[in-house]
């Protein structure tokens, strides 16, 4: 698998931190349990396109958003992260 | 037919003319007590103890593909029970002591071998860790010995011992622990459930499970509805796929782990040795190719296959510690999907739905895990409530905080 950085180009994975699916939002302190549950540990886990954050540790050292199918790797985007969050400003 | 060393005789002088099938390929039929979702090892397991232990006998495993083309043929075939809390140790020693009975249980030669498991130490706070959990072992009656680099060095010699990064300082032995060959696990549970009267449904994949007023009423197949009073999900990798026909979200993810063989090669390795300062495991099988595996790729994945960077830095942690590997060619790799779940121990038990359990979440430990696993889910399908081995298993533990996590890596799955 290589995936085409956003600043650094095509790299291959051995140069990325996987860190799990992408998109979770942290619950208020307040929230329930069940909340915090849903956050912490519940995942959908899908045969398909999926969204997760890779460290780009041997590059930029930016986080990236992978979407990418699970079941063949084809990756379909890579978008920094801190741009998706500036768009959902 | 019941297999025996005259059986062997008469087929021998017949001609092996007389060998039946050693389970029928059976289509489902419309109504079951139970359905079992997943012909691998434990679900299989579980069929077998439903119908030996508990009397149920009305049940079918529905399997997707082959039986056994999952994880329970993906491993690396060690058996152990060298866990340190309190959760674990006692169900997995009920594991080893199920496999050591297994062979003369369902009448089929599993080729359970205790070669002994030895985890290397290098370090000395890694020694105060095993010593802690050779103790634990040891309280819960387990077998335990802590052996220093002399007494490791006379087992195995073969080691590189002067390693500058990486000493070996010593080691735990497991002596009971071991190998057995994984194909037979699913042949010989398949073999004992079918003679006592269970249906196993290959190439029946299940599509949707029907769930009316809280309680499931059947599931959907390939081959059809098929209604059931109790349905057990035992599908590996594909737990979250098959929960979510009923609506649950698990605490699980699935990564592909990879396993390789080398060469086969004249008897080297009498026993199984893991390397401690990376995550690397390594025995001989009795073809006498060394069969080892190591880390997660890390991603989320639903492919059976891994990627290169990681066959390279398993090899190099191979490399590490027995340097004579880099003679060898490796012959064959191969990926299993592992359902890994938040705090990397599995989950047995009941569910939020009426009649559905769940048999999960097991992360690389599945194998050594099979007959346990199959014991303690059929109890649970049974009674309607988990026996006392696998409560602490529970589901709903994550919501309670009464997590079990042996590596104490938290709620990161491809970690554990």
């Amino acid at each position: 698998m290589r995936i085409v950085c956003p600043h650094c180009g095509e790299r291959p994975v051995d140069e990325f931190v996987p860190y799990g699916a992408a998109g979770l939002k942290r619950p208020d302190a307040s929230a329930s349990t069940s909340d915090w549950l849903d956050y912490v540990y519940l995942r959908d886990n899908k045969a398909g396109m999926h969204g997760e954050l890779f460290y780009h540790v041997g590059g930029c050292r930016a986080w990236l958003i992978v979407t990418r199918d699970t079941r063949t790797h084809a990756i379909a985007e890579v978008v920094a992260a801190r741009d998706q969050r500036d768009a959902a400003r | 037919m019941r297999y025996s060393v005259f059986s062997l005789l008469a087929q021998a002088l017949n001609g092996q003319k007389g060998w039946k099938p050693a389970w029928r390929d059976a289509s489902p039929k419309d109504e079951y007590d139970v359905v079992i979702v997943g012909g691998g090892g434990h679900g299989l397991a579980t069929a077998h103890y439903l119908a030996k232990e508990h009397g149920i006998t009305n049940v079918a495993v529905l399997e997707k593909s082959t039986i056994g083309s999952g994880n329970v043929g993906r491993n690396t075939t060690i058996i152990r029970s060298n866990y340190l809390l309190p959760g674990n140790t006692p169900f997995y020693e009920w594991s080893l002591k199920l496999w050591e009975g297994l062979e003369q249980d369902i009448n089929y030669n599993a080729m359970v071998s205790q070669r002994g498991v030895l985890n290397l130490y290098h370090s000395d706070a890694q020694r105060d860790a095993f010593a802690r959990r050779g103790n634990a072992m040891r309280l819960n009656g387990v077998d335990a010995e802590l052996l220093d680099r002399a007494a490791v060095r006379k087992l195995v010699p073969y080691l590189d011992y002067d390693n500058a990064r990486f000493p070996v300082h010593g080691g735990l032995l497991q002596r009971r622990g071991g190998t057995v060959r994984h194909d037979a696990v699913a042949w010989g549970y398949a073999r004992a459930a079918d003679q006592r009267g269970v249906d196993i449904c290959q190439n029946c994949e299940v599509t949707n499970i029907r769930v009316e007023n809280g309680r499931v009423i059947g599931v959907d197949t390939t081959k059809g509805f098929v209604r059931a009073k109790k349905i057990g999900l035992a599908a590996a990798g594909n737990s979250s796929r098959v929960a979510a026909m009923a609506g649950l979200r698990l605490p699980i993810e699935s990564h592909v782990l990879q396993a390789f063989v080398s060469e086969g090669v004249k008897p080297l390795i009498d026993t199984v040795v893991t390397f401690g300062a990376g995550h690397f495991y390594i025995n001989q099988s009795d073809k006498g190719g060394l069969v080892f595996g190591g880390d997660l790729d890390g991603y989320n994945s639903y492919a059976q296959r891994g990627a290169l960077p990681h066959v390279e830095h398993l090899l190099e942690e191979g490399m590490a510690l027995m340097p004579m590997l880099g003679r060898l060619r490796v012959l064959r790799s191969w990926g299993g999907i592992m359902d890994m779940s938040m705090d990397g121990s599995p989950i047995i038990g009941t569910t939020p739905i009426d009649g559905l359990y769940l048999n999960a979440g097991w992360c690389y430990g599945g194998f050594k895990a099979t007959p346990a696993s199959g014991w303690c889910f059929a109890h649970t399908i049974a009674r309607g409530e988990p026996h006392v081995l696998n409560a602490p298993y529970r589901l709903n533990r994550f919501d309670t905080g009464h997590l079990i996590d042996e590596k104490g890596a938290g709620a990161t799955p491809n970690l554990h």
